[in-house]
């Protein structure tokens, strides 16, 4: 199972032991710039990854136990996921700009032993009983951290007895092995995505599952120190994994980019020409903003040598586009859930013929992957046909986290293996790896975000002034997917903005639905179940 | 009357709130923490005031900190104009 790679990451137990391998390799050159300028070089990276570990492990946390942290992207995030790790325990991110209930939701769920919580999302304590808060509540004042954003004037008391983060970092180091030897199998993050029950479920991955991750990116992107990595998804987005370390093992520059300017393409289109970022990574929607609004052929973007993409389909129209403005770099897709990260990879042939409208094939498999196609029952399929992917090897997730009802339903045994059944419909193409197809379940893709239909069903359904609810998605030109909320209100129907400001307050933003429709009853079927398909039509019908 | 905060209001009621009546959209009702705008819709605001009122937005002006209310842009406006 182990692979060849370089000799740092053959013998790396833990992903902390390739950024200690840059720290020495490397400690005065630069690791990660943040959104405000403030950077960190990879010897004091290191050093502050170090006191935070100490403070934890002063703190009673064990190995195995949850750091749950709610931050912008800043230098202080890059330090307190790293100092997690090194008291091996596993970091779990949230949306900085999530709704507080679903941020407390998820901690909750994770059982964090410690929680960093930026002063400006202290409204995030609310959610919580104040006689079940994490034992260790750290406060991180916002000068650290950048930009507050929409909580710029939201700012709550914290309880007393919350330790402050200057502390952490002031604290003496942890000894490399004051936690006890490191092993491939501990828990490395647990990553939350949506649930169809309308609860958010947390992939546990491991260090194994990481390490074999930045291998494989290693071998194929082969970057170097001299590299120049964009961090363009939020850390609690499975692409963060590719730009945090794959970047920080070979003594790279991350440059942190705020959701702020994350969406603001004319000034992200600048960034990247200003910093010569070299690799950038990112949701499909993300380079189409910057193809669309980013002004690039007035800038000199010639650094760029791989622009990779990940969390959806690329429509061609747009992909095309993209390619035209920028031929220089290579253009790789990207396929994989969170549960196994990227599992099948391909470059993108240029130049991509006018008259093209098919999307492109998602590839073959990773080299540390393994997969197989299976029919409904759980039979291979014969060569070209539709099927399952399922995956196996040591990409493969540990479970979810608490929910062994769930590990049930997605692992099969087959051939001594232990094989995770993605749940996407692909076929597989002589020479071109597969094809994805779509989906027999109610997951859609939007903006890279993983949406169970059933999690905004079940936020909606909550609404007291909703009587039923249910959502469809459909095909759209501009958006790829878009999402109607079908409504049987309790009396007259309710007003969009309040609706929207609901939702807001409910669900992350990717998840909102994007159109409302109301009816004095939803429509049923014969045996009394919503009636999706004529909800569908109902919304292919008001559609412009 | 402000004339720009009318127009604005037009515009997004127009573009993003079909059927909403416009006395539930005040001039301080909040645009993106509130979920009526989206980063996508954002930037056809931004466009659109660009357009309209030939003014350049900055980045730094478009954050949700100074972009989120009606009331907020309709000043970032008239600042821009000289007015």
């Amino acid at each position: 199972m182990e692979r060849s790679g370089s000799a740092a990451g053959a013998a790396a137990q833990s992903l902390c032991d390739l950024l200690e391998a840059a720290a020495r390799r490397h400690g005065e050159r630069v690791a990660v710039v943040a959104p405000d300028g403030s950077s960190l070089t990879y010897a004091e990276l290191e050093a502050r990854a170090a006191a935070i570990a100490g403070f934890l492990r002063a703190r009673g946390v064990q190995p195995g136990d949850r750091v749950g942290f709610c931050l912008p992207k800043g230098t202080a995030s890059v330090a307190v996921l790293f100092g997690a790790m090194k008291a091996r325990a596993a970091y779990v991110p949230v949306d900085w700009h999530g709704p507080a209930a679903r941020n407390a939701t998820i901690h909750r769920a994770a059982d964090v032993a410690a929680l960093f919580l930026g002063e400006a999302r202290a409204d995030v304590l609310r959610e919580w009983p104040s006689d079940a808060l994490p034992k260790t509540l750290v406060r991180v004042p916002m000068g650290r951290t950048g930009s507050a954003g929409a909580h710029a004037t939201v700012v709550h008391p914290f309880p007393d007895g919350a330790q402050e983060f200057e502390a952490a970092l002031r604290h003496a180091p942890l000894a490399p092995d004051g936690a006890g030897p490191r092993r491939r199998d501990d828990l490395a993050y647990l990553l939350f995505t949506s649930g169809s029950t309308g609860v958010p479920k947390g992939v546990a991955l491991t260090q194994e599952n990481a390490l074999s991750f930045v291998d494989w990116g290693s071998e194929v992107f082969a970057p170097t120190c001299d590299d120049r990595f964009s961090s363009h998804a939020p850390f609690h987005f499975d692409l963060s994994v590719f730009d945090l370390f794959v970047a920080l093992k070979h003594g790279a520059t991350l440059f942190l980019i705020g959701e702020e300017l994350g969406k603001e393409p004319k000034g992200l289109a600048r960034f990247i020409a200003e910093k010569r970022l070299t690799i950038w990574y990112s949701t499909p929607s993300a380079l189409a903003l910057l193809a669309e609004f980013g002004n690039l052929p007035a800038l000199d973007l010639s650094a760029l040598r791989h622009v990779l993409f990940a969390g959806e389909v690329f429509p061609v129209k747009t992909l095309r586009r993209l390619t035209e403005l920028l031929p220089a770099p290579a253009y790789w897709n990207l396929y994989g859930p969170t549960e196994t990260n990227v599992c099948t990879f391909a470059r993108i042939p240029l130049p991509i013929a006018a008259d093209r409208t098919e999307p492109f094939p998602i590839g073959p498999l990773c080299s540390h992957c393994e997969g197989l196609l299976l029919d409904d029952a759980g039979a291979p399929v014969a060569a070209g046909e539709e099927g399952r992917l399922h995956i196996a090897g040591p990409a493969l997730f540990r479970g979810y986290f608490g929910r062994q009802d769930l590990d049930a339903k997605c692992f099969h045994e087959r051939d001594g293996k232990r094989w995770y059944d993605t749940g996407d419909v692909v076929r597989e193409e002589p020479g071109l790896g597969f094809r994805y197809l779509g989906r027999r379940d109610r997951m859609v893709k939007r903006r890279g975000y993983r949406i169970e239909l059933g999690e905004v069903e079940a936020a909606l359904q909550r609404h007291p002034e909703l009587r039923e609810a249910a959502v469809v998605a459909l095909p759209d030109p501009a958006a790829g997917v878009r999402i109607d909320a079908h409504l049987a209100p309790v009396g007259a129907p309710l007003s969009l903005i309040a609706l929207k400001r609901y939702c807001a307050e409910q669900l992350p933003a990717a998840m909102s639905p994007d159109r409302f429709h109301f009816h004095a009853a939803l429509p049923r079927t014969s045996t009394a179940k919503v009636d999706y398909p004529a909800l569908l039509r109902a919304s292919a019908a008001a559609s412009p | 009357m402000d004339d720009i905060a009318e127009e604005l209001r037009r515009f997004l009621l127009a573009e993003f709130l079909p059927g909403e009546s416009a006395a539930n959209l005040r001039d301080d009702t909040p645009l993106r923490t509130g979920g009526i705008l989206d980063s996508v819709s954002t930037l056809k605001l931004v466009s659109f005031v660009e357009q309209r009122f030939a003014i350049e937005v900055e980045a730094h002006e478009a954050g949700v900190e100074h972009f989120d209310r009606i009331a907020d842009i309709a000043a970032l406006i008239r600042r821009k104009q000289g007015r």
